[in-house]
C-alpha cells in the first residue's frame, strides 16, 4: 500500500486562518497522508492541533504523530521563526529520532 | 516672641495598630492572589505521584490528589488542591542533594534563605498531555475491549481538559521521566507554549531512582529553564524541587 505525502509551501500556509490551517492538516492526516510544512507551525497552533486532534480520535483514528524543528528566535529575541512541521497519522509515522537539526521516522503503511 | 517647643518622646502621637477596617479594605484591594500552579507532562511521567508527595509534604500524609498507577490516562479528569502552604522553614531536609557533595546542609540552607520560605499555592494535577490515544494499549493492561474504548474516550477529554486548564495556569512543573528520551515534541510544544505566554517552568525530571534515569539529557535537551532531578515516589530531593517553586512561582 502506498502512503502520500502532501508538501506544503510556507505561502500556502501563510494564506490560510489559523483554523482553517489546522482544518487542512486534520483532513490530510485523516486521509492517511503525511502533511509536511515548510515554515512550520508554532506551538500555540501545535497545542490547538492537539486538541482538535483529540476531538476526532476514535477506533479508526488513533491522533497524530508530530514533529517539528523547534523554533529559532529572531532580533532581540522578540520574533520567534518557526521552522517545518511534520504530522502524519499515529498509525503510519513512527519517529525514531529527533534532534534540533534532524528527524528520523518510519512510515508504514497499514 | 517665639516660644520654643521641645519635642519629647511623650508629645509624639502614639503609634496605632491597623483597625480591623483598614486591614479588611486592605486585604480587599490589594490581595495577592494565590498562583495555580499546573503539573503537566507525558502520561506516565508521574504527575499525580508529585502532587501527591506535595499534599503528604504540606497538607496531610493521608490525603490524595489521585490514585497513581502504571497504566497510562490513569487521571482524566485535572485536579485542583487549593491553598497549599509550601512552608520550607517548617520542613527539614528530606533527603540529601547528590549534586552538593558530600556537605548539603549548608547549601540547602543558604538555598532556603534565598527561596525566603513560605508560598501559598494551588496545585492542578493534571491529565497526561498525548498526541495519540489507541484503545489497544488500555487492552495491553488487561483491559476489556468496550472498557478499552471507555477509557480512550476520557483520556481524549482529559487531554483536551489540561490543554484548556493552560489559560488558567500561572505556573508549570514540567515533569519529564529521566528514563526516557526528554526530546518528544509534547515536551516541545507544552514549553513552547508556556514561553509564548510569558509563564514561569520548571522542568522536574522523575524517576531518579531508577538505573537507567539520565535526567542530564533534560539539561541539555532544554538548557534554557530549571531542570530538577527529583523522585517523586521515594522522595528524592524534593526540598530543592520546593525550594525552586517557592522561588519561581512567588
Amino acid at each position: 500500500m502506498e502512503v502520500k505525502m502532501d508538501l506544503v509551501s510556507e505561502d500556502k500556509i501563510n494564506s490560510m486562518g489559523s483554523m482553517e490551517k489546522l482544518r487542512f492538516v486534520l483532513d490530510g492526516v485523516k486521509s492517511g497522508n503525511i502533511v509536511v510544512l515548510e515554515g512550520g507551525l508554532t506551538s500555540e497552533e501545535q497545542m490547538k492541533l492537539i486538541e482538535l486532534t483529540m476531538t476526532e480520535v476514535n477506533e479508526d483514528f488513533p491522533g497524530i504523530e508530530m514533529n517539528g524543528y523547534p523554533t529559532k528566535r529572531g532580533f532581540l529575541n522578540l520574533r520567534r521563526k518557526t521552522r517545518l512541521t511534520v504530522i502524519g497519522p499515529a498509525n503510519t509515522m513512527h519517529t525514531i529520532k529527533k534532534d534540533n537539526d534532524l528527524i528520523s521516522a518510519i512510515i508504514s503503511a497499514i | 516672641m517665639y516660644k520654643r517647643i521641645f519635642w519629647s518622646e511623650e508629645m509624639k502621637p502614639k503609634k496605632r495598630g491597623k483597625g480591623i477596617l483598614s486591614r479588611l479594605l486592605m486585604a480587599f484591594f490589594f490581595r495577592r492572589k494565590t498562583p495555580k500552579i499546573g503539573i503537566y507532562g507525558p502520561p506516565n511521567a508521574g504527575k499525580t505521584t508529585l502532587a501527591n508527595r506535595i499534599i503528604h509534604t504540606f497538607v496531610d500524609e493521608n490525603e490524595d490528589v489521585g490514585a497513581a498507577s502504571d497504566m497510562p490516562h490513569e487521571t482524566r479528569r485535572a485536579v485542583r488542591r487549593s491553598g497549599i502552604m509550601i512552608d520550607l522553614k517548617s520542613k527539614s531536609v528530606q533527603s540529601p542533594d547528590p549534586n552538593h557533595g558530600s556537605d548539603p546542609e549548608p547549601k540547602v540552607k543558604e538555598r532556603k534563605e534565598r527561596a525566603k520560605g513560605k508560598l501559598k499555592l494551588d496545585v492542578v494535577d493534571t491529565p497526561g498531555l498525548a498526541t495519540k490515544i489507541d484503545f489497544h494499549d488500555f487492552m495491553a493492561y488487561g483491559l476489556e475491549e468496550e472498557e478499552a474504548k471507555r477509557r480512550a474516550k476520557e483520556a481524549t477529554e482529559g487531554v483536551i481538559e489540561a490543554i484548556k486548564w493552560l489559560d488558567d495556569i500561572d505556573g508549570v512543573v514540567l515533569l519529564m521521566d529521566a528514563t526516557e528520551d526528554p526530546y518528544t515534541q509534547t515536551n516541545v510544544i507544552i514549553i513552547g507554549n508556556m514561553e509564548a505566554r510569558g509563564t514561569p517552568i520548571i522542568i522536574a525530571a522523575n524517576k531518579v531512582d531508577l538505573a537507567d534515569a539520565a535526567p542530564e539529557r533534560i539539561m541539555n535537551a532544554f538548557p534554557q529553564h530549571p531542570v530538577i532531578p527529583i523522585s517523586a515516589l521515594k522522595g528524592e530531593n524534593m526540598e530543592r524541587l520546593y525550594e525552586e517553586m517557592a522561588r519561581r512561582f512567588r
